[in-house]
């Protein structure tokens, strides 16, 4: 019993190990996709702007289903967005010049920073969704 | 017709650090940091989206809200015993909106779309007339500032629903669109008779055109014409890393003031007046280098300049005699502050004021209340966003914030 407890622990621990790393590497690389295209409207503190642009702090779209939020960073978005009771109206253009990689990458970096805590999301489930538009 | 003055100013202003624009002594109060002399009360309070205010001649504060408030749009704040504190808050209009004024016995106010009027009697308000109907509302730029002359017209921005009318609305190289089809209803100021009901585009006169978004304007009595603040593009340094560094996409384009005649054409989407260069030049996307000027040589070109981003909403001359004699006939301006700076310290939340002789600036621009924003101010979290502008009989200023709904009067006392 305690050998499979002590397994089971080495295991958990050992996978931590395996995925702590490649979660800090996609952050690193999510926050210069970050910096670059999202922080702009969305600021350096992922609050966006009043009425403008949504914030990205433990919202729905952002921890909630992934392929809306894999298309909205592919397909932007021109539709009228309620948060909390605010809306925002600028236009968000479509990223899908980004690569895979990268829209990964920042998802990832969104979803685990300004608070939020949730799981990465992988080159291949981009793919998938960019495939589905096609 | 052109001058090398507003250029030379514009350079002035980017060479002045806004720390020392203030000049001169400075006081707190109400939280606001006020040259020597004035002081602020909280007029009022908690009104939530505070867009333009307007004060009545007997005192009366008209605010004109963008959220409902236990569901009304308008309120009227009474401050009967004069102590700087308004008293009582009622409510009018269930719809959302940014234009308010009070002319000649009528309360003027306007939704996204539309713009009312009611004759103010006595201490009621009459039935709602619709004067002007059908506007473009399209969330961007939606707001429908208004403002008064001296014949009988009422003026109406409307703002264009695009940054830069590109064929993919802010897309990284979407090219701009020739000739712009939005400027055919939108981006410009239109005039529209005051007592007429229902009048849409086709009994409107496009006043003026070109002008991307316009939150502050109004009627300057002392030379009878339109004045506005247009808010500039944004998105020039993430579009175009390779013409604008960082710091100069946050320092551009100018957010300017214009004067504007019938017919003016202020060159937006064509133009954008750059603060380094000093000059109005062709927009990037429209084969622009940060030189080339093209068509833009020939717009109606602006009188006064001030840094990228700072967001205009408000602007009100002061023809007053309650301040010192320097704010005769010179212009208030509420930047309502940036996010367009981005990673650049953000600016503006506050409340500005410009010399101003036989219309136009006389001297350079100076902070006149600031503090609004409180601590977080580089960072885009503002406690507070100065809004809209009025002067009461009294010759005190009122200053709206639209994020809480603070109202503010200010007074100056020798």
């Amino acid at each position: 019993m305690k050998l499979i407890v002590s397994l089971v622990t080495v295991a958990f621990c050992m996978s931590f190990i395996s995925v702590q790393p490649s979660l800090q590497a996609s952050m690193t690389r999510g926050k210069k996709v970050y910096d670059t295209y999202c922080m702009p409207c969305h600021m350096v503190d992922g609050g966006g702007v009043p009425r403008m642009n949504p914030p990205l702090i433990k919202t729905v779209y952002v921890l909630g289903d992934k392929k809306r939020l894999i298309g909205i960073v592919l397909n932007g978005l021109d539709e009228p967005l309620e948060i909390d009771g605010e809306t925002y109206s600028n236009v968000m253009a479509p990223h899908a010049f980004l690569k895979d990689q990268d829209i990964a990458d920042v998802l990832t970096y969104v979803r685990n920073s300004f608070g939020n805590k949730a799981t990465m999301i992988t080159p291949e489930e981009v793919k998938a969704v960019r495939e589905e538009k096609k | 017709m052109r001058s090398s003055i507003p250029v030379f100013a514009g350079l002035l202003f980017l060479l002045v650090p806004f720390s020392l624009l203030a000049g001169g002594d400075t006081t707190k109060s109400a939280n606001l940091t006020l040259p020597a002399g004035f002081s602020a009360t909280v007029f009022h309070d908690n009104l939530g989206r505070a867009r333009h205010i307007s004060v009545a001649p007997n005192g009366d504060v008209y605010v004109k809200l963008e959220k409902l408030k236990d569901g009304k749009g308008i309120y009227k704040l009474v401050d009967a015993d004069k102590d700087g504190v308004a008293e009582s808050a009622t409510g009018y209009g269930d719809y959302i909106g940014t234009g308010i004024a009070v002319k000649d016995g009528y309360l003027y106010a306007s939704s996204n779309q539309d713009v009312y009027r009611y004759k103010i009697n006595g201490n009621e308000l009459g039935e709602p007339q619709r004067i002007v109907t059908g506007l473009i509302n399209k969330r961007q730029h939606e707001s429908k500032s208004i403002t008064l002359d001296n014949k009988g017209n009422i003026y109406v921005n409307i703002g264009a629903p695009s940054n830069v009318c590109q064929e993919k609305d802010r897309t990284q190289g979407s090219p701009g669109r020739m000739p712009c089809p939005i400027l055919d209803s939108a981006g410009g100021i239109w005039q529209f008779r005051a007592d007429k009901t229902d009048q849409s585009y086709s009994e409107g006169v496009r006043y003026a055109t070109g002008l991307r978004n316009v939150v502050g304007l109004d009627w300057n009595n002392e030379v009878n014409d339109l004045y506005a603040m247009q808010h500039g593009r944004d998105m020039l340094f993430q579009f175009y890393p390779g013409l604008f560094s960082q710091k100069e996409g946050a320092e551009n384009p100018a957010e300017e003031m214009f004067r504007l005649k019938k017919g003016a054409d202020a060159g937006w989407p064509y133009c954008y007046f750059d603060n380094s260069r000093g000059k109005k030049l062709l927009n990037p996307e429209y084969g622009g280098d940060r030189v080339k000027q093209g068509p833009c040589e020939d717009k109606t070109q602006s009188i006064a300049q001030f840094p990228g981003h700072m967001a205009p909403n408000g602007l009100v001359f002061y023809t007053d005699s309650m301040f010192p004699e320097k704010y005769r006939n010179g212009a208030f301006i509420a930047f309502h502050g940036s996010w367009n700076r981005a990673p650049e310290p953000q600016e503006g939340y506050f409340v500005v004021f410009v010399p101003m002789k036989n219309g136009r600036p006389s001297g350079k621009w100076e902070v006149f209340a600031d503090g609004f924003a409180g601590p977080n101010k580089a960072q885009g979290r503002a406690d507070y966003r100065p809004c809209g502008l009025s002067v009461g009989p009294d010759g005190a200023l009122y200053v709206s914030d639209d994020n809480k709904g603070r109202i503010w009067k200010i007074t100056y006392k020798k």
